[in-house]
């Protein structure tokens, strides 16, 4: 029997051990830089607390309909080549707290997995939560069965967060999940006014980590107050400032991502 | 709270949210069982235990928010060593951030381990009067992961509050990871033993947050949890250069002083970006003393001082009543 996942290439898990670190950007992102390059994506939002993705694409009023093989995911646009699920589209009202313990939440990703008819898709994009619990557990061991390619890690450049994102490699040596790199966000901020570059929250900290645990680094991201505007409005980040600070480095990361994935085929 | 998934409930159905859900002899064979006993109230005898434990316990603060990485843990550290200041305070700050214990490295206790007295275990302590109690100090190796689904971190906190020998304390406070799952529910059972003056939810100033703090705060009502009030961390960045001002995280909806308004909680202040903060925390520093005459500092000193000022206003008299 054909499973909702049979049409989907390639799945990849955006993790961190720490919270806050930009998770969601970077999915959003790399799928919006994917898509320009022509790929269909999706997103599963596995983030049950604390939904980010709709809002990110605009469409956080936006329903789920069912259909014959299960659940229709929310499409960004007519052009249906970005897609979408997760918890904040079925919340009936936006501040409701979805306030589960761990099995009923277990439930929810078993049912994102298994009845969400992505139909074809190059890309589908796990956003997760922070943290090493229940839904990382639940997530892996349901994507396990299918084409699983491994996962992106997020950090911020200091010391705090590195030490929460180790813990996270664990989970990944533990789970026998392929790490594709570590992406070391909010990297320097470059004032807007003067130019003046200054280390906000510190510098380095993930290329450190990645080469202390013999990972690939895949970039550092820097602070880009256009880009943080871009997400608040549900905007097109990638199409709309090729120019922005932020831009080279997340069209790297989506590029190491596809040539990755030329090389497997 | 734990809802039950849903089918036909047993006639003496005890409720989901009881001490006795999953447990109850009506409860054998309901397809719910298994979810009411994982997410089970902590039943009569150890609430007495932890009603014990707690009772000399003046103040407890819980320091949530919807929304990772605004600052909670870098709040409640100097939370703590700002109420320690005063020297004849005894304050405990409890770390339930399972997953992601960033505490014993903001406070320099990385590589500290906690030893195991007739009394319980003792907290790690940074100063005479400030304790410190986080899994960090449980883990052997900074690699080590703990991957542990909802009841197994339930336990844990369970120890926290009932075998840390705390002694008297002044003020406990109570760090969180984010969300609104099992750490946040089990603490706030546990803690209803005890008198708890309320919750300081942070948050940034842009929706993408203040999305999540809502549910927050939405959890506060439900559990029944006074909100002290709100902070706006990371509100604003002055270039050191220029002394321009850059919203790096933008409040496009009115930020947190908006929500408030519309929510009726209090703004109890924001705490501009400053470099200084994260590199303290990285050294385990506290960033009021380290940086004395940061806007930050004196934004964070007048939070902590309105904070202070609302557990005196609302000090139980000693006899607490259960």
């Amino acid at each position: 029997e054909r499973t909702n996942l049979a049409g989907v290439r390639h799945i990849l898990l955006v993790l961190s051990g720490k919270g806050g670190v930009g998770k969601s950007t970077i999915s959003t992102q790399l799928a919006l830089a994917l898509r320009h390059s022509g790929r269909r994506v999706g997103i599963m939002d596995v983030d049950l607390c604390g939904p980010s993705i709709p809002r990110m694409f605009r469409v956080q009023d936006s329903d789920v309909h069912q259909c014959d093989s299960g659940w229709v995911p929310v499409y960004v646009d007519q052009d249906k080549s970005i897609s979408l699920m997760s918890i904040g589209f079925l919340l009936e009202k936006p501040d409701d707290a979805v306030v589960w313990r761990g099995p009923k939440k277990n439930a929810l990703i078993k049912q994102f997995v298994a009845d969400v008819a992505w139909g074809d898709l190059d890309f589908l994009i796990v956003d997760t939560p922070p943290g090493t619990s229940d839904e990382h557990i639940s997530t892996v061991e349901a994507l396990r069965p299918h084409k699983l390619l491994g996962a992106i890690l997020v950090t911020t450049p200091q010391a705090v967060s590195v030490g929460d994102v180790r813990r996270e490699l664990t989970f990944c040596k533990k789970t026998g999940l392929r790490v594709l790199g570590i992406v070391e966000n909010m990297s320097g901020f470059v004032c807007p006014h003067c130019s003046e570059c200054t280390n906000i929250f510190s510098k380095g900290g993930g290329e450190e980590l990645a080469k202390h645990a013999g990972v690939p680094f895949l970039g550092c991201v820097p602070l880009d107050a256009q880009l943080s505007q871009s997400l608040e409005e549900g905007r097109d980040f990638i199409q709309d400032f090729p120019k922005s600070p932020a831009f080279p480095a997340l069209a790297r990361i989506a590029q190491q991502i596809l040539d990755g994935t030329s090389q497997q085929s | 709270m734990a809802e039950a998934a849903g089918g036909p409930q047993p006639e003496d159905c005890p409720g989901s949210s009881s001490a006795q859900a999953g447990r109850a002899a009506a409860c054998q064979g309901c397809p719910n069982q298994g979810l009411c006993a994982a997410g089970a109230a902590p039943d009569p005898a150890e609430l007495s235990e932890l009603r014990s434990r707690l009772r000399a316990v003046k103040h407890t603060v819980l320091v949530l928010s919807g929304k990772g990485g605004v600052g909670k843990s870098t709040f409640s550290a100097l939370l703590a060593h700002g109420l320690a200041a005063d020297e004849a305070k005894q304050v405990a700050l409890l770390d339930i951030d399972i997953c992601g214990p960033s505490i014993p490295k903001m406070m320099g206790l990385e590589g500290e381990q906690v030893h195991q007295s007739g009394s319980g275990w003792s907290p790690v302590y940074v100063e005479e009067n400030l304790g410190v109690m986080s899994v960090g100090f449980l883990l052997s190796s900074p690699d080590d992961a703990v991957i542990w689904r909802g009841p197994k971190k339930n336990g844990l906190i369970k120890q926290f509050l009932r075998d840390v020998d705390w002694g008297e304390v002044d003020y406990l406070i109570v760090d969180t990871p984010p969300g609104t799952s099992d750490e946040h529910l089990s603490v706030v059972q546990y803690l209803s033993t005890t008198h708890v003056d309320g919750a300081v939810i942070i948050t940034t100033p842009q929706e993408v947050a203040l999305q999540d703090v809502r549910k927050e705060i939405n959890f506060c009502h439900k559990v029944k949890l006074p909100i002290i009030g709100v902070v706006e961390n990371m509100s604003g960045f002055i270039c050191p250069k220029c002394k321009k001002e850059s919203q790096i995280f933008p409040p496009t909806t009115g930020g947190a002083e908006k929500m408030c308004q519309n929510l009726n909680v209090s703004l109890l202040g924001k705490v501009p970006l400053d470099p200084q903060i994260g590199k303290c925390c990285d050294k385990g520093q506290s960033f009021l003393s380290e940086a004395p005459e940061s806007p930050a500092t004196s934004s964070y000193r007048n939070i902590i001082q309105r904070i202070q000022e609302y557990c005196d206003q609302h000090h139980l008299p000693e006899e607490k009543i259960i």
